[in-house]
């Protein structure tokens, strides 16, 4: 068992922290409707396995239960309070999209207990968090930031951007590949630039996601390019194909030699025994998704995507091709709508032309 | 008075410099004759001057100074400055149009509720979303009971200037708390996305509004909501060219999902007029536009007001 070749291929002794992001990027795939019941199961096997960081919130972070998101069935903060008493060891983190959740959430949240604020913004849009940073500091929270969407634009220009998050507060910075659509290399230099600008003052952390199949392999790719913060869910439940599964990175991280403290059998057992049953299924790279990742959209538009299919009768995959098109950022879902009646709309004219 | 109520400036940036030249080209009633700013070197102060307008750096000071004043001041600064400016205003008796999220005095949008506050001192004219989204919270609202009304603003990064980037939750409970005041929403919440796709996108808004069950179902209810949309697209036209519908309004039964209310979904583009901007920041010329639009009913409410007591 300590005798596999692997251990000493890479960077033993390398210590990494895993955030557990089940009960936020996986609320996407459970359409917001985690209970609280769920929540203290999920958050007692984690925390006994040595998971570090749990995030919980609504997938599109505080403030996110609306029409244009999905409406949470339990309040978020009482999710994110059942987190924190279930808790012994680990950390409470929360998600916060300014435009979406306010300083106020924020301060809610750390109410109740979370501490841990993870900011995101648009992987060019960093100067919106300054205030949120400085308030999470305010309120004696650990800060993490969230640079959305990275494969849209490149390694310098995202290093810039985490430099503007680390002044106004971030103590880590995460390169986040929110539709798996960055491919080996381009994650690793997302990661080694930040590294390279923020690296004395501030962590790296990456993100990733399974359209493309690739997330536990960019995480590696980004660990050996310097990243010590690394988001995976348990079972891969996340929006898209999923995320990175916490617990394939655990045992895999294990192997490699990195360190991450966690009990890989104790998150095998929490993915296989606890988190399956609940949830409806599994998450797969099927033609939507991996359109998501070759497209590059933003993984949470998935299921809007297939709802509002339903709704116009036309192609999910189709939607989210047009969305990759128009270049739609996080937090744009009513646009799946506005492009769904669009194509039903031109379906309907090319109906009316064909001739009789 | 020549007829004209004159007008000052406040703040010579972008949303300034297009306010003014949107009354220098379309207004009939608004004259501005001062540019104020702090910095002598700013861009804004000299195209004013260019223009034939009097600019200054030096404040409010030099404003309040000059003789005569005007009866109508533009804030187009931060909250901050407005709000340290809003008594001075008032004190020196000039009615004050304040474009920035102070909120001194009360929400105002020209297509819903300004005719009730052309007497208060200071208008506020709430946030660019709010001017894009809160006619239609009310149409709706005109017809059918609104108890949660949500938003979504989607403009182009480029058009984000650094006030709205460094205080992004004014935007966000400014915008909520309209759609309620002036929308009437029981509840408001507003979402804002900045978005830097090239070429830039025109701005979007999406409202979403929780209606009772019945009113989503086809019937005279909903033809109601459905008329008092396309009625207040046509108003707010008026004064904001750029303004239409993507798609008529969308309506959805009672839902599981959305805590079992119904709702009315609309769609909306704006693109802007260009006067100084470039047409995709509807954000920017919806909001130049409003207050330009308040400047012109304020001309003439006040030349009404003084007509009478001469009388």
């Amino acid at each position: 068992m300590n005798e596999h070749p692997a251990q000493h291929a890479a960077a033993s002794g390398t210590q990494v922290r895993l955030t557990d992001s089940t009960l936020r990027d996986g609320s996407h795939a459970m359409a917001h409707q985690f209970t609280e019941e769920q929540v203290r199961a999920i958050v007692h096997a984690l925390d006994r396995s040595n998971v570090a960081v749990i995030e919980v919130s609504h997938g599109d972070g505080l403030g996110g239960s609306s029409f244009n998101y999905g409406f949470s069935r339990v309040d978020e903060f009482d999710l994110i309070a059942a987190a924190v008493s279930e808790a012994r060891q680990a950390r409470i983190a929360v998600l916060l999209l300014p435009g979406l959740g306010t300083i106020e959430d924020l301060r809610h949240a750390r109410e109740v207990g979370a501490s841990v604020a993870r900011i995101a913004t648009h992987c060019t849009e960093a100067d919106v968090s300054v205030q949120h940073f400085r308030a999470a500091r305010d309120l004696g929270m650990e800060t993490v930031g969230f640079l959305m969407l990275s494969h849209r634009t490149g390694p310098a220009e995202l290093a810039r951007q985490a430099r503007i998050m680390v002044d106004a507060g971030a103590q880590c910075v995460y390169v986040v590949d929110s539709a798996g659509a960055l491919i080996l290399a381009g994650a690793q230099a997302r990661v080694q630039a930040l590294l390279a600008e923020i690296g004395s003052q501030a962590q790296v952390g990456f993100h990733g996601h399974q359209n493309l199949s690739l997330g536990v392999a960019n995480s590696v790719l980004a660990v050996q390019g310097g990243a010590r913060q690394i988001d995976g869910a348990l079972c891969a439940l996340g929006a898209g194909a999923g995320n990175a599964p916490t617990e394939v990175l655990a045992a895999t991280f294990d192997r490699l030699g990195i360190s991450t403290g966690v009990d890989v059998q104790g998150v095998l057992a929490a993915a296989q025994d606890v988190l399956r049953p609940i949830i409806p299924r599994m998450p797969v790279a099927d033609r939507s998704a991996i359109v998501q990742g070759y497209a590059g959209v933003y993984s949470s538009f998935l299921l809007h995507a297939e709802r509002a299919a339903q709704r116009y009768g036309v192609p999910a995959h189709e939607i989210l091709q047009r969305v990759g098109e128009a270049g739609y950022v996080g937090g744009q879902e009513d646009m799946i709508i506005d492009i769904a009646i669009q194509l039903a709309q031109e379906r309907n004219d090319e109906k009316t032309l064909q001739p009789l | 008075m020549n007829g004209k109520l004159t007008a000052a400036i406040v703040g010579p940036g972008n949303i300034g410099t297009d306010l003014m030249f949107k009354l220098l080209r379309h207004s009939a009633s608004v004259e501005p004759r001062y540019m104020v700013g702090v910095d002598p070197a700013s861009d804004g102060l000299a195209r004013a001057s260019r223009l034939g307008l009097q600019a200054s750096a030096d404040g409010v000071d030099w404003l309040l100074e000059q003789d005569p004043r005007p009866d109508v001041v533009f804030e187009a600064t931060s909250a901050r400055a407005h709000a340290a400016s809003a008594p001075r205003y008032a004190a020196a008796g000039i009615r004050a149009v304040d474009l920035t999220p102070a909120a001194v005095g009360p929400y105002v949008c020209p297509a819903v509720n300004l005719d009730v506050n052309l007497d208060a001192p200071n208008l506020n004219m709430i946030t660019c979303g709010g001017q894009a989204t809160v006619p239609i919270v009310a149409a709706v609202a005109a017809a059918a009971e609104v108890p949660y009304a949500e938003i979504v603003a989607s403009i182009a990064s480029r058009s984000a200037g650094p006030g709205t980037r460094a205080n992004i939750d004014e935007f966000t409970e400014v915008t909520a708390r309209a759609l309620e005041e002036v929308g009437g929403a029981g509840r408001g919440k507003a979402i804002i996305i900045l978005n830097p796709v090239e070429p830039p996108m025109i701005m979007r808004n999406t409202v979403f509004c929780a209606i009772p069950a019945g009113a989503a179902e086809p019937g005279p209810q909903r033809d109601a909501i459905e008329a008092n949309i396309h009625a207040m697209v046509g108003t707010v036209r008026r004064y904001v060219p750029g303004y239409g519908l993507r798609a008529d309004p969308q309506f959805d039964g009672p839902d599981e999902r959305w805590r079992g209310m119904a709702r009315v979904g609309v769609f909306l583009e704006v693109r802007g007029r260009g006067d100084y901007l470039p047409d995709y920041s509807g954000n920017l010329d919806i909001i130049t536009a409003a207050a330009a639009q308040v400047g012109e009913l304020l001309a003439e409410h006040l030349t009404a007001e003084r007509e009478g007591s001469r009388a």
